[in-house]
């Protein structure tokens, strides 16, 4: 199913512009014991399973710039996306809260967050995924935010969910590019699951009755 | 847990009159018809017509899930928008699409707003109260299930529906049978599992969950952007209510909506024909091979017409 394959999102020193392919449809895990095994130095690591992870908090623009980020929780029907990190920061003008809500230390531009948020700190973790969960309608989910009485955000988007309302919503605003396909290359399997490409239906076959 | 089937519900609606006499225990006849309102931990689905892009994603997920023949195009055609039934009527779901998506030009929008059909899922469902057969089974997860092995074809549900749901296959000459949109209960929601379509669909559209925390929801959400929606939820009353409802920022009725189904269940409009259901049964021998000779004669009809 879409969203299985963990992605990641690195906010360390290391550059990933260069080890793309390297990184590519591997689980976070793995990567992250690759890593090691490599030799590299981890610095903040921040495992994030999934699209995309606008921009990086304010207080750590040296570490988050020039990083080019494969995005690759989907990475089963679609190709990786590959998303500029720094084109973002600088597209919000440094404003993390854009995307990273209250999470980034920079105070939340969104009228719901600023009630209980305008001063909250930055979080451990400013990653999509530590907040928006991959399978946030799984029975272990529902019955997680059912069972704490405490929390406010009962029903918050799914990590994939949160990267399409907050990319597109964006994108179309501002001219990015909205098509599917504009970040999402279909794999084989891709084309196999929407019924195009090499498996598109022929053309006369049609047994409908209407 | 006991699963709520057309049996319940003639022995709610007639309240210990002869249907009941005949065909069951009065102890079991607790759901009564008209003000059952649904199990209470049923499951819901909300969907936020605010954030449809029309991906057809959901329509892709549905046809892998369902195990559903291949679609006459791709998934990826954004052209099936531009289809037109009788009547200039937008797509409906069919034998080979449990769901489908359609787009609407709304005046003053900035966007298309695009709406996913499928079934239901009411609590109070008119195709499984009209089936004499007793095929339908609405399930304490909140599914509306069918058998078919039991149909006939008869396509009594598919007129008693009040969103024109239930499409028929005609891949087997002999017997047609009902299909539709069963909230993936088979392979998901008995497992605890969201359907394919809601875990498919990238934008969030719909949310999961146990169908009064979904009401709370859509009003939480209705009163948090005021102005944003149009304050109704539809399904929380309509026809009994639906485990599916809807959030709009456009009126409902210029989307396709009909708004004009009211609170009763459509169980309520036709109780006095179900008083007749209970002779169905005793004559049901003969009826099953009249409907069956129907059936197979109309198809057998259309295919020499077809052929002609
Ligand atoms: S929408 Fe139609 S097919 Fe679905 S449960 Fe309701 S009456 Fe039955
Ligand atoms: S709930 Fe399942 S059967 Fe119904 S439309 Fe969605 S994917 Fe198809
Ligand atoms: S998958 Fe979601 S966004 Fe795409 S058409 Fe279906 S409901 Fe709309």
């Amino acid at each position: 199913m879409l969203g299985k394959i963990a992605s990641h999102y690195f906010a360390g020193k290391s550059r990933l512009l260069h080890e793309k392919s390297l990184y590519e449809r591997l689980a976070f895990s793995f990567i992250l014991k690759r890593r090691e095994k490599m030799g590299l130095k981890t610095g903040k690591l921040i495992g994030l399973a999934a699209l995309i992870a606008m921009t990086a908090p304010l207080a750590l623009p040296q570490k988050a710039s020039c990083e080019v980020f494969e995005l690759n929780s989907l990475a089963n029907l679609f190709e990786g996306v590959s998303f500029d990190h720094d084109m973002h920061i600088e597209a919000v003008s440094d404003n993390c809260s854009v995307c990273h809500h209250h999470s980034a230390g920079t105070p939340p531009t969104d009228a719901t967050c600023i009630p209980c948020h305008l001063k909250s700190a930055e979080t451990d973790s400013a990653a999509c995924n530590a907040c928006h969960v991959n399978e946030p309608f799984s029975s272990a989910s529902l019955e997680a935010s059912a069972s704490n009485p405490l929390l406010h955000h009962k029903v918050k988007p799914g990590l994939k969910a949160a990267y399409h309302q907050n990319c597109l919503g964006c994108h179309q605003e501002t001219g990015g590019p909205v098509g599917c396909q504009d970040c999402h290359a279909l794999t084989e399997k891709g084309e196999k699951y929407y019924n195009t490409g090499q498996f598109a239906p022929k053309p006369g076959k049609s047994s409908s009755h209407h | 847990m006991k699963k709520l089937n057309r049996r319940n519900f003639i022995k709610g609606s007639l309240a210990g009159g002869l249907a009941a006499a005949a065909t069951c225990n009065a102890k079991d006849a607790k759901a009564a018809g008209g003000d059952f309102g649904g199990y209470p931990d049923s499951m819901g689905v909300l969907v936020d017509l605010t954030k449809c892009v029309g991906c057809r994603t959901c329509e892709a997920a549905c046809n892998k899930e369902q195990g559903l023949p291949e679609p006459d195009k791709p998934f990826d055609d954004f052209s099936v928008f531009d289809e037109r039934r009788e009547g200039g009527l937008p797509r409906r779901t069919t034998e080979k699409a449990y769901t489908v998506v359609n787009r609407y030009e709304v005046e003053g929008r900035a966007h298309p707003l695009f709406r996913k059909v499928q079934c239901n899922h009411c609590n109070e469902p008119a195709c499984l109260t009209s089936c004499f057969v007793n095929a339908y089974t609405k399930t304490p997860e909140g599914a509306v299930i069918y058998n078919p092995k039991v149909c006939v074809g008869c396509r009594t549900c598919m007129i008693a529906c009040p969103f024109y749901v239930p499409a028929y296959s005609y891949s087997s000459a002999i017997n047609p049978v009902v299909k539709k949109c069963i909230m993936c209960y088979d392979t998901r929601l008995k497992f605890g599992r969201p359907p394919a379509c809601v875990e498919a669909c990238p934008q969030g559209v719909m949310t999961f969950g146990k169908r009064k925390d979904m009401i709370a929801l859509a009003h939480e959400k209705i009163n948090a952007k005021p102005g944003k929606y149009v304050g109704h939820v539809y399904g929380e009353t309509e026809v009994g209510g639906t485990s599916w409802m809807y959030l709009s920022d456009v009126p409902f009725a210029e989307i396709g909506f009909d708004t004009h189904l009211g609170k009763e269940p459509i169980i309520s409009h036709v109780k006095d024909f179900l008083a007749i259901v209970p002779m169905v049964l005793c004559i049901w021998p003969a009826l099953f091979t009249g409907f069956h000779l129907l059936a197979t004669r109309k198809q057998t009809n259309k295919e020499n017409s077809t052929k002609a």
